[in-house]
């Protein structure tokens, strides 16, 4: 293994997406991609262009039509702790019968860690998470951004070298949204880990990521345009810099979205 | 709590009602035909006082029991197996589907020649039957399962037997505590069919055999019997669900 290739966490080359299984119908083709480790990597685009199915081919939980996808271990074959992944929607993926402090325990039991370890590394990233007070509550008693933080606390105690994000933070309101975006931010600096991490929110994008990608609309969509964040952690949205990015970052993605209605059906004037 | 109790008033005082009508319905008939509460009371106390009643709910309901739960012990593993895998669904799915309208009563004769005049036979017919709803709701429970709960389980390293066991099962406990509280309904209609052939007691055979005799009130008191004990057995199973599956039923709603 050369060098260069050391420092890549994962790579994409030559993907293309077809779930209509040949009949040509690609909804991302000849994409080719390569995350740094411990970068922060944030991919924007428009809705349906194929930034999910992304994730969930590093994550092993979806094949790619064609080409492959490779992390420093080999081609992704199938799902691994290496690569963990949060979900967007908060109700599915925690275990309802297992408590907040049990759900952070999931990960390392499924991987045989002995119990006293994992009482230990669970109590230590609950508390990370601001959720030691919670450890007890079963996921229908916390709110939605607090079961989030759960399954973020659950996926970095398993230590993945990579982090998926599908719009963790979404369905949340505005302010617990900014909180966890600053947590997020404060804990992948503390941890250095890889993160990808999908959204549509353009100012999430730029306070969070140090690459942003920009697709273009599907169908044949792939890798339109790549942004360097230069801007200092902890990021001041205010500034012109931050403000002046998030602008080309709008003005990019705009140029997609409208690229996917003047392809549709919808004649112009109802828009 | 008030509430509660108010409720549970409206509840008795309509059983009350419901007794004093029929008794004064049955003022002028023929008390062989319909009995009214006071001879059926008077058949009850006798067939207490000699033993006969006691027994009689004591053998049914251990075979009720026994049988559901043989059913349910073989039913949840396979409904599982179903529920999860598209190869074992297509292989069972089809038997699932004749068997299901193969009621129990049609099966007794074919059970007694197979096993026998003994309990094996009454206990397999409960199972029998209980295996199939326990079956059905288990598989469909596996099957309903979240994608992303098991992807997200798999992606924290999880194989797939672990999978099966800390997840799958764990999140179809609900619909197997449904499943089994269904079956353990339909195993009281099943007792009275296994109880009408080849047997000398049970609460099925008591009233097989008071019919022999004309005693239409000692039928009654077997009716009675299986309302009754239904309704309290039903009652401890959810007791048991609201105590011991606390963490599996809450969030799944309503016990
Ligand atoms: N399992 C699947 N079967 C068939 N089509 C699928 C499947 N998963 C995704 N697709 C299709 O692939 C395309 C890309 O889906 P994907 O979820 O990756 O998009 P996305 O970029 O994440 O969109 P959004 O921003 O709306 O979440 C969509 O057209 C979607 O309908
Ligand atoms: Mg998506």
């Amino acid at each position: 293994m050369t060098g260069a290739e050391r420092n890549e966490a994962v790579s994409f080359r030559d993907i293309g997406i077809d779930f209509t299984g040949g009949r040509g119908d690609w909804v991302l083709r000849h994409l080719d991609l390569t995350v740094e480790a411990g970068e922060f990597f944030v991919i924007v685009g428009p809705s349906g262009c194929g930034k999910s199915t992304l994730l969930r081919l590093i994550a092993g939980i979806a094949d790619a039509t064609e080409g492959d996808v490779r992390t420093p271990e080999g081609p992704v074959t199938r799902p691994g702790a290496d690569r963990a992944m949060i979900f967007q929607n908060v109700d599915v993926p925690l275990m309802e019968w297992l408590t907040a402090k049990q759900n952070v325990e999931f990960g390392l039991r499924m991987q045989g860690r002995p119990r006293a370890e994992r009482s230990a590394v669970a109590d230590d990233f609950l508390r990370k998470v601001g959720l030691q007070n919670a450890a007890g509550k079963y996921p229908h008693e916390l709110s939605g951004g607090m079961k989030q933080r759960v399954q973020i606390a659950r996926v970095l105690a398993v230590s993945p070298g990579i982090v998926l994000m599908d719009e963790p933070f979404a369905a949340l309101d505005a302010q617990t949204r900014k909180l966890l975006q600053h947590e997020v931010s404060r804990l992948w600096r503390e941890e250095v880990r890889t993160v990808i991490y999908v959204t549509h929110d353009i100012r999430e994008a730029v306070l969070l990521g140090q690459r942003i990608a920009v697709m273009s609309a599907p169908p044949q969509a792939g890798i339109k345009s790549m942004y360097q964040v230069d801007l200092p952690y902890p990021r001041d949205e205010f500034s012109p810099g931050f403000v002046e990015l998030a602008r080309q970052v709008e003005i990019d993605i705009e140029e997609e979205v409208n690229k996917l209605w003047a392809d549709s059906a919808v004649p112009r004037s109802t828009r | 709590m008030g509430r509660l109790r108010r409720s549970s008033f409206y509840s008795v005082a309509a059983v009350v009602a419901f007794v004093v009508l029929w008794q004064l319905a049955t003022l002028g008939t023929d008390p062989t035909l319909f009995p009214p509460p006071t001879t059926v009371a008077d058949a009850a106390i006798e067939l207490v006082s000699n033993g006969t009643l006691g027994s009689a709910i004591l053998v049914s309901l251990q075979r009720v029991f026994l049988g559901w739960i043989l059913g349910s012990v073989i039913a949840i593993p396979l409904g599982i197996l179903a529920g999860t895998s598209r190869i074992a669904r297509a292989v069972v799915d089809p038997f699932i589907h004749f068997f299901r309208f193969v009621p129990a009563l049609a099966l007794v004769s074919v059970f007694i020649l197979w096993f026998g005049i003994g309990e094996a036979s009454k206990v397999n017919l409960v199972a029998y039957s209980a295996a199939f709803i326990v079956m059905v709701n288990t598989a469909s429970g596996a099957a309903s399962v979240h994608a992303d709960k098991l992807n997200a389980a798999r992606s924290m390293g999880a194989g797939r037997v672990t999978l099966l066991r800390a997840v799958v099962f764990p999140a179809t406990v609900p619909h197997i505590f449904t499943g089994m509280r269904l079956a353990l309904a339909n195993a009281f209609l099943v007792i009275v069919a296994a109880e009408a052939l080849a047997t000398q007691n049970g609460i099925g055979f008591l009233i097989w055999n008071a019919r022999t005799y004309f005693r239409t009130d000692q039928i009654f008191v077997g009716i009675l019997c299986f309302g009754i004990l239904g309704f309290i057995v039903d009652r401890l199973w959810k007791r048991i669900g609201s105590t011991f599956l606390r963490r599996y039923l809450f969030s799944a709603g309503g016990y």
